[in-house]
C-alpha cells in the first residue's frame, strides 16, 4: 500500500496537514495580505475586533493583532524547522557514533547526552538566550540545544538493533567501510522514526519560541505570536483579543502538528502498519 | 459418515476459514474434514502459510478474528460445535477438555509469574479445589513430564529454565486438567534434536497414559514418522491427502505429498569425493570467549562462556566441510570468528597462507575477497531499502571494480543463482524466502571468493525451498571449486551436502571426519546421541535399504 494510502487513512493526519497547510500559506503570503511592517502602528490602540478596520482587533499600540499573527506565523514556522533540522542533524551524529561503535564511545557521548537531559530543558533555554542575547540565531541555537538528546537517544537505540543485523554484517564480510555503513546501510533504515520524532520536534520548538518571546526573551525586530501573548497579557481582561488569537493560532499550529506526527507515525510504523 | 459422532472427539468437517480482503487467496483452510479418535495422534503437515496452523487455533476459538473467520462447516467435540457454542461454554472446553501447546514456550510463558503459579492458576479457573490440594497436584504434574526437582521448578520463573524444561513445563499445564484433545502447534521446531526426541518421547507415553487425542502440527516428515497414526497434508489450505502414517510416508498418493517427500534429505552420507591437498582455510587453537567484565575494577565477574574453546580446523580446496551441533554449542560464533567479524581472544586462522586473525579492519579488507558469507536469515540479511542489483555489485565497487563491470557480474549472478533478470531493479521485501536466499548466495558469490562460510543457509526455509537451495550450492561448488564451510544442526543436510563434518559442543570440536565414516561409525558419546535422536530415522533407513 502506498504511504499517502495509509498516512490518509488517518483522517485527524489529514486535517492537521490541511490546517498545516493553511498556516504555512499564511506565512508565505503574510506579505501580500499585510504589506506593512507588524510592528507599525495602524489605527487607534484597543480597537476591538472587526472595528476601526482591524479584523482581529488591535494592541495597546495601536499594531494590527490579525497582521502580527500572519508575520508571526513565518517567524514560528522558519524557527521550528530550523531548529528541528540543528537538532536532528547533531542528534544523528551522536547517536548514531554511539550506537554504532558502542563501549567508550557510547559511554562518553551518552554521560554528555545526559548531562543536557538533566537540565530542565524550557529553563535552560532561557539561560541560554540570556546569555547570548535574544535574537533569532540564539533562540534557534537554545531550542537547537534543549531538544537534540531525544533524537540521540532514539537514533543511537535504532543503531544498537540494526548494526546486529545481518545485512550489516554481509557488509562487514564484503569490506565496507564504517561511514558508508553507518550512511548507507542502518541511516535509511531508521529514518522512519526519525521523521515521527522531528515532527514533533517542531512543534515543541514553536513552543519553546513562543514561551521566550512572551518572557520577552524574543527577538525585538521580529514579531511572533510569543511576543504578541506577552504583549497583551497586562490587559488581558479588557482587551482580550490581543492574547487570545495569537494564543489559538499557536494552538491551532501546535495541535496540526502533532495530528500531522501522529500520522506519519501510524503510516511508517512497520509494526502498526501490520496491525490494521 | 455413518458411524455414530459419539465415537470421534473431534469431527471437522467441510471447514473453511476466512482471510481478510485483500489478502492473496480468499480461504486460508478450505474445506477441510478431519477427524481424530481418543488416544489417536494426527499429525497436520504442511509447509508455512498452508493453513494448518489456523486449523487448530479454530478448534479452539482461537482465530485472529474478527477478519480472519469461521466462514463455513462444522467443527464436532464429542457432538458439541465449536464454531457455534457459548463464549463462556469455549472458555469452559478451553484447558479443560481440549489445550494447546505452543512453539515457543518462552513466549508462552508469562515471564513474571513462577512456574507452579502458572498451573495453580489453570486449576482455579476450572476447578474449586483447597490450595493445598492443588499445589499437591502441580507438583505431580512437573513430576509426571520428568522435570528434574520439580520442587524447585515449582517457585522457578521460565527464563532460570531451559528450553526443553519449559516445553514440559508448557505439557504439564496442557495436561493439568486431563484433556480429552491435546494439540501441539510444532511443539518442538524450536528445540535441539536431542531435546525434541524427549519431549516426542514424553508426548507419546502420556497420550498412552490418559488417552489423549493428540492433533500434531508439524513441518518435519521425520517427527511425523516417529509419532503419527494418520498424517493429514495441506498445501495452499487444502488438505491434499490423508492417511495412516504407513500410506502416506511410504506410498503417497498426491503429487504434492511425494515431492515433500522426495525433498526430504536423505540420511544417507554422501560418497566421498576425491580430495584436494591443498589447504585453503585452516585454523588453530581458535579461541573466544564471551562474559561482561566488571566495571571501574570491582563487582564480580559475570558469567563467562567459552563459545569457543581451542578449536582447529583445515579446509582443502573444494571441499565442504560441516560443522554440526546443538545451540549454543559455538558453531554460529565459530563462523563468525572465521570470517572475522568478531575478533579471537586466542588462535591463528590462514587463508592459503595469510594468517588473518591478527589483522586490523584496514589490513583485512583486501583479505576478505577471499571468504564470503551466506547467513541464516533471508529476511533480515537484506537491507530492505537497497535493490537486489545494487546489493549484489556492492561486493565488486568496493573492492575496486568498475561500475559497469560490476553490474554485468550482478546481472550474470542473477541467472546463475536462478533468479529473473528483472530482479535487478527490485527490492528485497518483493522476494520469497527463497528467492532471497538466492539473492544472498549472489551477493556472496560476486567477489568470486575461494571460501563460502554458510551459516545455516536453509534452516528458515521450507523442505522443498530447501532442497532447491542445496542443489544450488552444490552446483555452485563445483562451478567454481569453491570450499565450503557449512554451518548446520541437521543431520540430514549435513549428511547430504558435507565431504567432512565436525562435530561442537560446549565450544569444543569433539569430533571430527569424513562424513560416511561418521555417520557409519560415530566414536564419540554425543555424536552417538545426536545421531539417535534425528527424527524418523527408522522410517528412512528402511527407504534407504
Amino acid at each position: 500500500m502506498s504511504f499517502w494510502k495509509r498516512f490518509s487513512r488517518n483522517r485527524q493526519a489529514v486535517l492537521g496537514m490541511i490546517i498545516l497547510a493553511l498556516v504555512i500559506l499564511m506565512a508565505i503570503f503574510a506579505s501580500a495580505f499585510y504589506p506593512d511592517d507588524p510592528f507599525r502602528l495602524a489605527g487607534k490602540p484597543l480597537s476591538a475586533p472587526g472595528t476601526n478596520g482591524f479584523l482581529l482587533g488591535s494592541d495597546s499600540l495601536g499594531r494590527d493583532v490579525a497582521s502580527g499573527i500572519a508575520h508571526g506565523a513565518k517567524t514560528s514556522i522558519l524557527i521550528g524547522l530550523v531548529a528541528t533540522m540543528a537538532a536532528v542533524f547533531i542528534g544523528v551524529i551522536f547517536g548514531a557514533l554511539s550506537g554504532y561503535y558502542g563501549g567508550k564511545i557510547d559511554d562518553a557521548l551518552m554521560r554528555v547526552t545526559e548531562m543536557f537531559q538533566t537540565i530542565p530543558s524550557f529553563v535552560f533555554a532561557i539561560l541560554l538566550v540570556a546569555i547570548m542575547k535574544p535574537s533569532i540565531e540564539s533562540i534557534v541555537i537554545a531550542i537547537t540545544v534543549v531538544s537534540w538528546p531525544g533524537v540521540a537517544r532514539l537514533v543511537r537505540g535504532e543503531f544498537l538493533a540494526l548494526k546486529n543485523r545481518e545485512f550489516v554484517q554481509a557488509c562487514h564480510t564484503l569490506g565496507m567501510g564504517d561511514v558508508q555503513i553507518m550512511l548507507r546501510e542502518i541511516l535509511p533504515n531508521c529514518l522512519s522514526p526519525i521523521i515521527v520524532v522531528g515532527s514533533l520536534m517542531v512543534a515543541t520548538a514553536i513552543l519553546i519560541e513562543s514561551g521566550l518571546a512572551f518572557l520577552g526573551l524574543g527577538d525585538p525586530n521580529i514579531m511572533s505570536w510569543g511576543f504578541q501573548i506577552g504583549a497583551g497579557r497586562t490587559m488581558l481582561r479588557s482587551a482580550w483579543w490581543v492574547c487570545t488569537f495569537p494564543g489559538v493560532a499557536i494552538l491551532v499550529t501546535v495541535l496540526a502538528i502533532n495530528l500531522v506526527g501522529e500520522g506519519l507515525n501510524d503510516a511508517m510504523n512497520p509494526r502498526l502498519r501490520e496491525r490494521q | 459418515m455413518s458411524e455414530p459422532v459419539s465415537q470421534k472427539l473431534l469431527d471437522i468437517r467441510n471447514l473453511s476459514i476466512l482471510l481478510p480482503d485483500g489478502a492473496d487467496r480468499r480461504f486460508a483452510v478450505e474445506d477441510i474434514s478431519i477427524d481424530l479418535n481418543p488416544g489417536e495422534t494426527l499429525c497436520i503437515v504442511g509447509e508455512s502459510g498452508s493453513g494448518k496452523s489456523l486449523t487448530a487455533r479454530a478448534v479452539m476459538g482461537l482465530l485472529p478474528g474478527p477478519k480472519v473467520r469461521v466462514g463455513a462447516g462444522e467443527i464436532n467435540f464429542l457432538g458439541e460445535d465449536t464454531t457455534k457454542v457459548t463464549p463462556e461454554r469455549l472458555r469452559d472446553i478451553r484447558g479443560n477438555e481440549i489445550s494447546m501447546i505452543f512453539q515457543e514456550p518462552m513466549t508462552a510463558l508469562n515471564p513474571v509469574m513462577r512456574i507452579g503459579d502458572q498451573i495453580d492458576e489453570i486449576f482455579r479457573f476450572h476447578v474449586s479445589m483447597p490450595a493445598k490440594e492443588r499445589s499437591a497436584r502441580s507438583l505431580q504434574l512437573l513430576t509426571d513430564v520428568n522435570l528434574p526437582d520439580p520442587a524447585h521448578i515449582m517457585r522457578a520463573y521460565p527464563h532460570e529454565l531451559s528450553g526443553g524444561q519449559r516445553q514440559r513445563a508448557m505439557i504439564a499445564m496442557a495436561l493439568a486438567l486431563d484433556p480429552k484433545i491435546l494439540i501441539a502447534d510444532e511443539p518442538t521446531t524450536a528445540l535441539d534434536v536431542t531435546t525434541q526426541a524427549q519431549i516426542l518421547k514424553l508426548i507419546k507415553e502420556l497420550q498412552q497414559q490418559h488417552q489423549t487425542g493428540v492433533l500434531f502440527i508439524t513441518h518435519d516428515f521425520g517427527v511425523v514418522a516417529d509419532i503419527a497414526d494418520r498424517v493429514a497434508v495441506m498445501q495452499y489450505g487444502k488438505l491434499v491427502e490423508m492417511g495412516t502414517v504407513d500410506e502416506v510416508l511410504n506410498a503417497p498418493q498426491h503429487p504434492y505429498t511425494q515431492a515433500l517427500i522426495a525433498a526430504i534429505p536423505k540420511l544417507k552420507p554422501r560418497a566421498a569425493r576425491e580430495q584436494s591437498k591443498e589447504s585453503v582455510l585452516s585454523a588453530h587453537g581458535l579461541r573466544k570467549t564471551f562474559g561482561s567484565k566488571s566495571r571501574f575494577g570491582f563487582g564480580k565477574q559475570a558469567r563467562v562462556v567459552h563459545a569457543v574453546n581451542d578449536v582447529s580446523i583445515e579446509v582443502h580446496r573444494g571441499e565442504t566441510l560441516g560443522i554440526v551441533g546443538e545451540s549454543g554449542s559455538g558453531k554460529s560464533t565459530m563462523a563468525r570468528c572465521l570470517i572475522r567479524l568478531i575478533d579471537v581472544d586466542d588462535g591463528e586462522i590462514y587463508v592459503g597462507d595469510q594468517e588473518i586473525s591478527k589483522l586490523d579492519r584496514k589490513h583485512m579488507r583486501p583479505h576478505r575477497r577471499r571468504m564470503q558469507m551466506v547467513f541464516q536469515d533471508p529476511f533480515a540479511s537484506l537491507n530492505p531499502r537497497i535493490r537486489v542489483g545494487q546489493i549484489i555489485a556492492q561486493g565488486p565497487l568496493l573492492q575496486g571494480v568498475d561500475k559497469e563491470e560490476s553490474y554485468k557480474r550482478a546481472k550474470e549472478l542473477i541467472s546463475i543463482v536462478g533468479l529473473e533478470e528483472s530482479a535487478f531493479d527490485r527490492f528485497p521485501h518483493e522476494f520469497s524466502g527463497g528467492q532471497r536466499q538466492r539473492i544472498g548466495i549472489a551477493r556472496a558469490l560476486a567477489l568470486k571468493p575461494d571460501i563460502l562460510i554458510a551459516d545455516e543457509p536453509v534452516s528458515a526455509l521450507d523442505v522443498s525451498i530447501q532442497a532447491q537451495i542445496l542443489d544450488l550450492l552444490d552446483k555452485i561448488r563445483k562451478q567454481m571449486n569453491l570450499s565450503m564451510v557449512f554451518i548446520t544442526h541437521d543431520l540430514r543436510v549435513a549428511a547430504q551436502v558435507c565431504d567432512r563434518v565436525a562435530v561442537m559442543q560446549y565450544g569444543k570440536v569433539v569430533e571430527i571426519g569424513p562424513t560416511e565414516t561418521l555417520f557409519g561409525n560415530p566414536q564419540h558419546d554425543y555424536t552417538k546421541a545426536l545421531l539417535a535422536a534425528i527424527p524418523g530415522k527408522d522410517w528412512q533407513a528402511g527407504q534407504v535399504a
